[in-house]
This record gives structure tokens, C-alpha cells and sequence, in this order.
């Protein structure tokens, strides 16, 4: 396939020989000249990298991205792009393509003039354009629907017409707001893994927006969590998932049950800490203070176990059940331990097994690896 | 289920299903009659008012009774006239003496005279005269008539005779056209000083294209702005905007009459910043009324366009200038597009209004900037001639009607977004 050849030609022989395609040098923006809506943005995106923007809306996450699609203007600091810095690069010199929430497919023009468009302001000869779009076309799927229009597709079909006209002029780098978040589950999920295969195939780096984290797990190398203007971690998805550096990242990435504690002792990675019960657990230190401090103790619900628990286990808690919730393949059991009356745990269902009931008393038993002690909420 | 039992089914089902048709039927006759209720008044208003009128008066166009009504005899008798070449015989004569001699006794003269001084130069001293010396008793009336005034003689005359002589006549239509039908039956055109009716036609439209296209030019800027502002600001601009669209028509048309004079603020002005050094002429001519009718009309051409500019979201613009596109070949290709149902929608209106204008033109034009509607409005008050009115009326809808079937092919009404 040309477009993947062309794109994997690009990878290899980078015009500054870095494998950096985007740096972000400490970039602020601010628009009222009073609240910074990004605050400190150092990033650095590989070549061929798929990295997702994951944040809360408002966190800066499409403002950064827009700062790099040249929309909007960084009041301080720099963005380059393949070693060159794009402060006066306009954004129709940026060569980099973008997929819009909305899709912006221009409803005047067929589905083929929407893929030719960004050839034919480049000039590309009308035969070219046509082979090329074709191309394009047949990669998302949509090769027999060139003569259509937009309003006459569904949504999922006018974002994949908006991939295509993204990736038909082989940009650098492919910018995506969003791109699925006017989509039903079910498409967006099949649309997600459609998407990645595109990226793997054609070896392109794609810079992608989302506030779904469940989206930015199944697709990213790479993910940078946003809030408050600020990175606040920057790893793959498993280093996110298992290892949140703080409470705000294991609360946004999954599902997580936080506690309140106070640090008693440290040695080494673990540490121990007091709950509000009086009871007392080993957890791993991850982002604490000293001896005393405030800690927010993080447990995903599938990492903490209600059955088998010997009365010599070392972490464990007593609790309460709430109530239980059938999901099909696992049950959620809500249950009240150590003060807090939302701690969930999730256990696989199997017919015939016994499931907790409401009232019932019961311990809730982790290792000291997946009990993370972290910064206060 | 198996192959058997479906067709039994659906027999079992299709009496039932004819049921259904007729109860949803009897269910919404009510809606229906509700619905017409509502209606009812207003359509019998514009029944009434404006269908009826409007029919009325196109039927005058082609409908030709007054000169039937005063000379009953003339129009029975001119079927005896066949050889279209030379004037009628005697007994077509003797009827027209009669009834020339009836009316000057009923004081209805003065109707037919009108009436055939449309069609004959100095049509109404022929028939006066005529009527004056006209004998009680005479051997041939073709003689004496023809003694009286030679034109009698004339076959023309006798054509325009026949012709207004009824039930139906195309002398109006054709005449409003610079046509004219000879007495062989021959259509030709209207030479010289007589043809005007295509100038005034031409005239017409040229002056509501151009109004058209200088309210495109000037409203598409104020549209853009005023979308594409912070609502505060754009609100107020929109009342700048409909202020002189709620003020009266016949004040601004004043106002841009002590504007535009040679006394007036803006001749002033330009001689203050010697850029003249005499007045210039802004009024009472052709760039007087393009001054005048496009500020009124401007309004209709921003609403609509400002409707649909204000649906067009930023991040087309956004999205063709990311894929390479220059900001102005952004805005030619995807933005401007995207305009075309209001910019449509607002040119059909300033178009068609445009056309009917008569105060505006009239006030600040000179006498070659009247539009059709002038003469409309000087064959039904001042000459009353209905017919000539009726037929330049029917001409200008017949012409509008065209032309607005081919606009809808090029742009397509239903593209259209009329604000």
C-alpha cells in the first residue's frame, strides 16, 4: 500500500534524524489573560505514536490540541513539529489532517469531492485525485458510496468519510478531536479498534482527544492525562491503570475504591497506614508523605477478594454488605468498610455460587501491591 | 409456522386491516375539520381581497366590453364584414351611424371615444367630429361618413373597430408587448415613438437586478459580521440593521430625497473635501432610485443570509483550512457554498420585491427611472384604462413567473432558507 509505504518512509528517515515528531516546550495558553487553561505542557510525541489527551472537560486537553493544529496561538512557550517550530507555520502549512467531533464534512460536496478536497487545493491532478480518494475510500469501507452525500449517511459513516479526507493527503500527523463521541456504543467501540488497525497499517502518528478513558486504554501507546491545564501522568495504558501516580488518575482511569488513612510507618516501596477505623493496612507507597501525613488509600474493585480469607491474613479490613448487583458475567457486591459506604468489589459470577446478602458481615483481603497509598483527596 | 397457515392468516387479517383504515379515517376527519376550521377565515380574507381582485383584473386584459356596451349594433353588424383589404360595406356603416347617433343622444359618446382613442391616433376627434356632423337622414351613411372624415375609408380603423368591439380582445396584451395586430390579421411591431412598453418592461428588470446584486454586495459583509460576532455586539448592529426596516417606507425614501439633493448633507460633504467642485446629481435619477431601493430592500437580503450564516458552524472553516486550504480559498469553496440557500432565499425576495417597487422610483427618480408599476398604477388612476393596466400586470407576472421557474432550476427553491 503506497499511503503506508510513504508514511513508514517517514519514520525511518526523519529530516532532523530524531524519532520525535511533536515537542510541547513549556506551553501556557490563557484566553481572558487571567486563568491559564493549560498551565506547563511539556510533551514529546513519537513518529508512528498513537498518544491520547485524556481529561475532564475544561482539563486543556483539546485547547493543547488545538494549539497544535494552529487554531489557537500558545501565549507562552513552543510547539515544534518534525524539529521546526510552528509559531508562524499558519495552519494550512502544517500538513498535519484532522478528524472534528462533528465530522465538518461539507454537506455541499459529494463524499468523494469531501476525500478530494485536500488534494485538490494541493494542486494534485484530477486523475491522481481519483485513484487516491479511491484508495482512501476503500480503506474506510466506503468505496460505493463516493457519489453520496453527507446528510444522506449515518454518523458513523460521515466519520469514516472524515478519517478518509484526514489521511488522503498523507499528513505527518493526524489530529483527532473526539472523533467518536456523536457515535452509539456499539459503534464507537467497533470504530475504536477500526481506527487503531488504520494506524497500525499505515504507521502514522496520531495525536488523539477523548474524556473516555475506556476509549483511550483500548487505542493509545501512549496517554497523557489532563487536569487542571496540567499532565498529570504520562504512560501506557497498563502504567496508568496499575500504577496511578495520583488520586486523581486512579479515580479517572477505571473503577477505584479510595479510603481515607494516615501514614504510620514507611520501609522501603510499602508502608503502613492507619484507617479511619482504627484499623490498620500495608500499602504500597506511591505518592505519600512522611510519617503522619494525610494518605488516600486506591483499590480497584477486582483486586480485592471476599471469600477464602484466614483470620492470619495480613491485609485485610472488615465490611459490611450493602447490597449486590448482578451484571451477567460478575456481581458487584456495594459494601460499607472502613467508613466509607461505597466500597465495591467485584467478583466473578458462577451459577450455583453463593452470593453475599445485604447485612451480611464479612472481610475484604488485598495485597499490599494492589492497595496504593497516594496523595489526600 | 408452516407454508399452510400463513395465507389464512392474512385473509383472517384483511377484512379486520380494511377496518382500521376506516377507523383511523373517522379518527382524523375530526382533526381535519379542525384544521380547515382554522384556516377557513383566512383563506376566504384572501379569497375575497386578493384572489378574486387580482383574477378580476387579468381578466380585463383580454375581456372587452366598453365599446359593446355603448355601440350594441357595431359589434353585431361587423360580422358582415369579410374583406379584411377595404372598409365594410353600407350596412355596417348604417350601424355604427346609429349607434354613434344613439350614444351622443344617451351621453355615452365620450366612452366609445375613449375607448377607440387607445387604438386610433386622435381616435376621440374622429368620433366627436363625426358625431357632430353626422345627418339626421342620408342615402349612403359610407358616403357621408366618409365625406365627414376620410379615415373612415381606412380598413385600419375598421381592425381597431372590430378589435374593440368585443367579448375578447388581445389588443391590451399585444399592445403592452409593442405589438399590434393589422387589419389582415398580420401581428407586427410597434414602430418608433410608440414602442415603449419593452423599454419600460426592460427598464423594470434591470433596475430590480441591479437593486438585487448591490444589496447582495452590501448585505453579505454586514451578514458575515453579525453572525460571526459576540452576541451583545451582533444585537446591536441587528437593531441598526431593522430599525429603518420598521420606520416607513415613504419617510426614508424622504429622507434619502434631503440626503441626496444638490443641497443636500452628502454633496455638501464632498465639496467640504474637495473632491467635487460642483454638486453631483444623486437624485431624480437612475443612481438616486439604486440608492434608495437598495437601502429599503437591504434587510431582506441580510435576514436571511444572517439565519444561515449563523448555522454554519466554525469548525467547517476549520476543517478545510487543516487540510491545506488558504483562508480565502476556505471561504470560496466550503464557506460561501454554504451560504447559497440565503443568499438565494434573500436575492428572490429583493429580486421580486423589486420589482412591484413603484413609491421609492417614483419619488426619487427622474421620468426615464419609472418602473412598470408607474404606468401601472397611470393607466388605472390616471386614464382609467383598466385594460392597458390589466395587461402590462398580466405581462409582468407572465415574465416573473418565468423567470422564477428558471431561478428555481439554477438554485432550487427548496434549498432555499427564507430567514
Amino acid at each position: 500500500m503506497a499511503m503506508a509505504d510513504a508514511a513508514a518512509k517517514r519514520g525511518t528517515s526523519a529530516q532532523n534524524g530524531s524519532d520525535i515528531l511533536v515537542t510541547f516546550n513549556g506551553v501556557q495558553k490563557t484566553y481572558d489573560g487571567e486563568i491559564l487553561v493549560v498551565k506547563d505542557l511539556n510533551l514529546e510525541i513519537k513518529r508512528g505514536e498513537f498518544v491520547t489527551m485524556l481529561g475532564p472537560s475544561g482539563s486543556g486537553k483539546t485547547t493543547s490540541l488545538m494549539m497544535l493544529a494552529g487554531f489557537e496561538v500558545p501565549t507562552h512557550g513552543e510547539i515544534l513539529l518534525d524539529g521546526r517550530s510552528l509559531r508562524n507555520v499558519p495552519p494550512h502549512q502544517r500538513d498535519i489532517g484532522m478528524v472534528f467531533q462533528n465530522y465538518a464534512l461539507f454537506p455541499h460536496m459529494t463524499v468523494a469531492e469531501n476525500v478530494a478536497f485536500p488534494l485538490s487545493v494541493r494542486g494534485v491532478s484530477k486523475s491522481e485525485q481519483t485513484t487516491r480518494v479511491r484508495k482512501a475510500l476503500d480503506m474506510v469501507k466506503l468505496g460505493a458510496m463516493e457519489n453520496r452525500r453527507p446528510g444522506q449517511m449515518s454518523g458513523g459513516q460521515q466519520q469514516r468519510v472524515a478519517l478518509a479526507r484526514a489521511l488522503v493527503f498523507e499528513p505527518q500527523l493526524v489530529l483527532m478531536d473526539e472523533p467518536l463521541g456523536a457515535l452509539d456504543k456499539q459503534l464507537r467501540e467497533h470504530m475504536q479498534l477500526e481506527i487503531k488497525h488504520i494506524h497500525e497499517s499505515l504507521g502514522i502518528t496520531i495525536v488523539y482527544v477523548t474524556h473516555d478513558q475506556g476509549e483511550a486504554l483500548t487505542m493509545s501507546d501512549r496517554i497523557a492525562v489532563f487536569n487542571d491545564g496540567i499532565i498529570q501522568q504520562l504512560d501506557s495504558p497498563t502504567g496508568l491503570y496499575e500504577c496511578p501516580r495520583n488520586s486523581f488518575v486512579a479515580h479517572f482511569i477505571g473503577e477505584n475504591n479510595a479510603l481515607p488513612g494516615i501514614v504510620e510507618s514507611v520501609s522501603g516501596e510499602l508502608c503502613s497506614v492507619r484507617l479511619a477505623s482504627g484499623e490498620t493496612v500495608q500499602a504500597r507507597a506511591v505518592n505519600i508523605g512522611g510519617v503522619g501525613s494525610k494518605t488516600s488509600l486506591s483499590f480497584r474493585p477486582e483486586k480485592v477478594h471476599i471469600e477464602g480469607i484466614g483470620p492470619d491474613h495480613p491485609n485485610r479490613l472488615h465490611g459490611r454488605v450493602n447490597e449486590t448487583i448482578y451484571y451477567g458475567d460478575h456481581v458487584r457486591v456495594r459494601m460499607t468498610v472502613a467508613g466509607s459506604d461505597s466500597f465495591t468489589v467485584k467478583m466473578r459470577f458462577r451459577a450455583g455460587r453463593a452470593v453475599p446478602l445485604p447485612g451480611e458481615e464479612l472481610f475484604v483481603a488485598f495485597t499490599a501491591e494492589d492497595c496504593l497509598a497516594l496523595d489526600p483527596i | 409456522m408452516t407454508d399452510m397457515a400463513l395465507p389464512e392468516r392474512q385473509q383472517a387479517l384483511l377484512p379486520d386491516q380494511q377496518g382500521l383504515k376506516a377507523r383511523l379515517q373517522r379518527a382524523e376527519r375530526m382533526k381535519k375539520v379542525r384544521a380547515f376550521a382554522l384556516v377557513a377565515p383566512l383563506l376566504l380574507f384572501v379569497l375575497v381581497t386578493f384572489i378574486a381582485p387580482i383574477g378580476d383584473m387579468l381578466r380585463r386584459s383580454f375581456v372587452d366590453n366598453e365599446l359593446s356596451a355603448v355601440w350594441p349594433q357595431t359589434q353585431s353588424a361587423m360580422q358582415q364584414w369579410t374583406d379584411r383589404s377595404q372598409a365594410p360595406g353600407e350596412a355596417v356603416f348604417k350601424a355604427v351611424a346609429e349607434d354613434i347617433r344613439k350614444s351622443r343622444d344617451a351621453n355615452t359618446l365620450a366612452t366609445a371615444a375613449r375607448r377607440l382613442n387607445y387604438a386610433i391616433d386622435n381616435g376621440r376627434s374622429l368620433v366627436f367630429g363625426t358625431a357632430r356632423k353626422l345627418p339626421d337622414q342620408t342615402e349612403s351613411w359610407k358616403e357621408a361618413m366618409i365625406a365627414i372624415d376620410a379615415r373612415w375609408n381606412d380598413p385600419e380603423l375598421w381592425q381597431a373597430i372590430n378589435q374593440a368591439s368585443g367579448p375578447f380582445t388581445s389588443f391590451y396584451l399585444l399592445q403592452a408587448m409593442d405589438l399590434h395586430k393589422k387589419a389582415n390579421g398580420d401581428i407586427v411591431s410597434v414602430s418608433g415613438n410608440n414602442a415603449i412598453y419593452i423599454d419600460i418592461l426592460l427598464r423594470t428588470f434591470t433596475v430590480a437586478f441591479s437593486v438585487t446584486v448591490l444589496s447582495v454586495l452590501l448585505g453579505f459583509p454586514v451578514a458575515y459580521l453579525l453572525a460571526n460576532l459576540p452576541p451583545k455586539t451582533a444585537n446591536l448592529l441587528m437593531i441598526l440593521v431593522l430599525l429603518p426596516f420598521w420606520t416607513s417606507l415613504l419617510v426614508r425614501t424622504a429622507a434619502w430625497i434631503v440626503l441626496l439633493q444638490e443641497q443636500g448633507v452628502v454633496n455638501q460633504f464632498l465639496l467640504w473635501l474637495g473632491v467635487v467642485d460642483h454638486p453631483i446629481r444623486m437624485i431624480y435619477n437612475r443612481a438616486g432610485v439604486y440608492i434608495a431601493m437598495t437601502h429599503v430592500l437591504l434587510p431582506f437580503m441580510i435576514m436571511p443570509l444572517y439565519s444561515v450564516m449563523k448555522g454554519i458552524k466554525p469548525h467547517y472553516m476549520r476543517a478545510a483550512v487543516s487540510l491545506g486550504a488558504r483562508p480565502t480559498v476556505a471561504f470560496l469553496r466550503v464557506y460561501m457554498p454554504m451560504t447559497l440557500p440565503g443568499m438565494g432565499a434573500g436575492a428572490l425576495l429583493v429580486f421580486i420585491l423589486a420589482l412591484g417597487y413603484y413609491v421609492t422610483p417614483a419619488l426619487v427618480g427622474g421620468a426615464a427611472d419609472q418602473m412598470i408599476s408607474y404606468f401601472i398604477a397611470f393607466y388605472t388612476s390616471e386614464t382609467v384604462n383598466w385594460g392597458m393596466a390589466s395587461a402590462l400586470g398580466a405581462v409582468l407576472l407572465v415574465v416573473t413567473l418565468i423567470l422564477y421557474t428558471i431561478y428555481n432550476r439554477l438554485v432550487g427553491i427548496s434549498n432555499m432558507k427564507m430567514g
